[in-house]
């Protein structure tokens, strides 16, 4: 039973690997976006950082590099989730759900295949630009130690999550909802606290923030930065709700995979 | 030449009270709010029969094959695949079909190859490529293996999406429209291989079709269905002799446009 499982999740990761290898324009897009990223907030952190540099402050406050951490971080956020809701997408946009969900695949087999295919973009798109972050700016992420693979798998989660919902979304309404895939994550960037303290939102915000994954993920990757020390008590947060959002998301993945059923969508996929 | 003739294996309908049926519907009805798409619709394919699934458009064809592939939520009713309830066991059951269909597509950018190896491999298929170099040899597709699905043309396209309905070796096989858009040699070509291949493996074929020419080469056993509903069921010399017909074609207007009981006594 578990070998058969694991063989169909195998198979849907290799219809993606396949993908992936055959577009060399699709590989493009995941590095371009967040090599773009760094590069600017790269130079955004070096006018900082320099004498004349009108903000100087904000890095001294907060260390160097604390911004460019920040982007990069944030991307992980980012492309996690769209790299899974892409892999979605792509089977909307080859008509290929039907014969999918007619095949011994179960949903959460899918699900489980499509979130490792969203890591493995991740990957691909953030492994080149730390290195060129290395080369560009003398700045190395990896320089958190382990604490690095506790704030990318707890932002990889939480990406997870929202793709999950998303993906489900679409899978119920159709196309219709695809612009969600891109701008979702967007609006919680804010409430994240990426590049300031959410001590800096108002009193209202700032319960809601500590709601999101993301908040306690930035927020402890500025005091280690800070002080060298990690805070255990930010991971272990972030990680508790990611267990939340993450078992909502897949709850609500199942139940619009159970409504689109009921409705007749899953046949005919599109808008 | 007609298909029972030239294979004398294809059961006839009474075969269905022998074995167990390898497709058992009964009672299937599905609501989409206030439209009764399918209401109490029976049938039964004994294994190794062909059997064509008829109505005009909005009959319930597409949807009552939705239900059987499990793509759509009954609202009533049960569906046993070799005797396995399509509910109860979604994995095994689905494992004994394969299917293919206008309404979906197979991956335009991956190849003929790498979309048959996933498929093997989402179902299970041990050997999944001396599987599919077989496929490949029986089905003409050897010269195009390495060719983007998307560049094929439609009747090699026609032909890959059957190689993927084949790869599991399906005890029962749906075909919507297998033959539609394509030109009278390629159409004539992919019945001739249904014929072979269901004579060969004693699989049995599920076929919804406009072409009634060519259900009544293909099928044994014809459910014709209106407004949701199975309105008749027989062997397609059955409904020619009931409704005193030459063809199918005429039988399927008069159901169209009369009902069954109405058109059979007139």
């Amino acid at each position: 039973m578990m070998a058969g499982s694991l063989g169909r999740i195998g198979a849907l990761m290799l219809r993606h690997w396949y993908l992936l290898r055959s577009s060399w324009p699709r590989l493009l897009d995941m590095i371009y976006w967040p090599t773009v990223q760094m590069l600017t907030w790269g130079f955004i952190t070096l006018s900082m950082a320099s004498p004349s540099g009108a903000a100087g402050m904000g890095a001294a406050g907060m260390g160097a590099g604390v911004l460019l951490a920040a982007a990069m971080l944030w991307d992980v956020l980012l492309r996690a989730q769209l790299g899974t809701t892409m892999s979605f997408l792509e089977e909307m946009y080859a008509r290929n759900l039907g014969h999918l969900l007619a095949s011994p695949l179960r949903p959460v087999e899918m699900l489980v295949a499509l979130a490792l295919v969203g890591l493995l973009r991740t990957l691909i798109g953030m492994v080149p630009t730390s290195l060129l972050a290395i080369w560009f700016f003398g700045f190395s992420v990896y320089d958190m130690g382990l604490a690095l693979v506790g704030f990318f798998a707890a932002l990889v989660i939480m990406g997870w999550a929202i793709a999950l919902f998303i993906s489900g979304l679409v899978m119920r309404v159709g196309m219709g909802a695809e612009a969600l895939a891109w701008g979702f994550v967007f609006a919680l960037a804010p409430l994240s606290a990426v590049f300031y303290p959410v001590s800096v939102l108002p009193e209202f915000l700032q319960g809601v923030a500590f709601a999101l994954p993301s908040a306690h993920v930035f927020e402890g990757m500025r005091h280690l930065l800070a002080t060298g020390v990690v805070d255990l008590g930010d991971l272990v947060t972030a990680f508790a709700l990611d267990t939340v959002y993450l078992a909502l998301g897949i709850f609500a993945f199942l139940r619009f995979h159970k409504s689109a059923r009921n409705k007749g969508r899953l046949l005919q996929t599109g808008e | 030449m007609a298909a029972t003739k030239r294979f004398g294996k294809i059961p006839p309908v009474s075969a269905l009270s022998s074995p167990t049926p390898i497709l058992d519907v009964a009672h299937l009805a599905k609501a989409f709010g206030p439209v009764q798409a399918v209401r109490d619709v029976s049938f039964a394919i004994a294994p190794g029969a062909i059997t064509g699934l008829l109505g005009g458009n909005g009959a319930g064809k597409t949807t009552t094959i939705g239900m059987i592939l499990g793509l759509i939520e009954p609202s009533a009713g049960r569906i046993l695949v070799d005797g396995l309830d399509l509910q109860a066991h979604p994995v095994r059951a689905r494992g004994l079909m394969n299917f293919s269909s206008p309404y979906v597509d197979l991956p335009h950018r991956l190849t003929v190859f790498e979309n048959l190896m996933v498929f093997a491999r989402l179902y299970g298929v041990e050997r999944p490529k001396a599987r599919i170099a077989d496929l490949a040899g029986h089905l003409d597709l050897e010269t195009f293996m390495d060719r983007p699905v998307g560049r094929l043309s439609a009747g090699q396209k026609t032909r890959v999406a059957l190689a993927k309905a084949l790869v599991n070796r399906p005890r029962l096989l749906l075909l919507d429209e297998p033959t539609a858009s394509l030109d009278p040699d390629t159409a004539d070509w992919v019945r001739r291989y249904l014929l072979d291949y269901q004579a060969e493996s004693g699989a049995a074929i599920l076929l919804a079709s406009h072409n009634m020419a060519e259900v009544e080469r293909l099928c044994s056993d014809v459910v014709m269905m209106r407004a949701g509903e199975v309105v008749d069921h027989d062997s397609p010399a059955g409904l020619l002799a009931r409704y005193g017909r030459d063809d199918l074609e005429q039988v399927f207007l008069d159901i169209a446009r009369h009902g069954a009981q109405k058109a059979a006594g007139r």
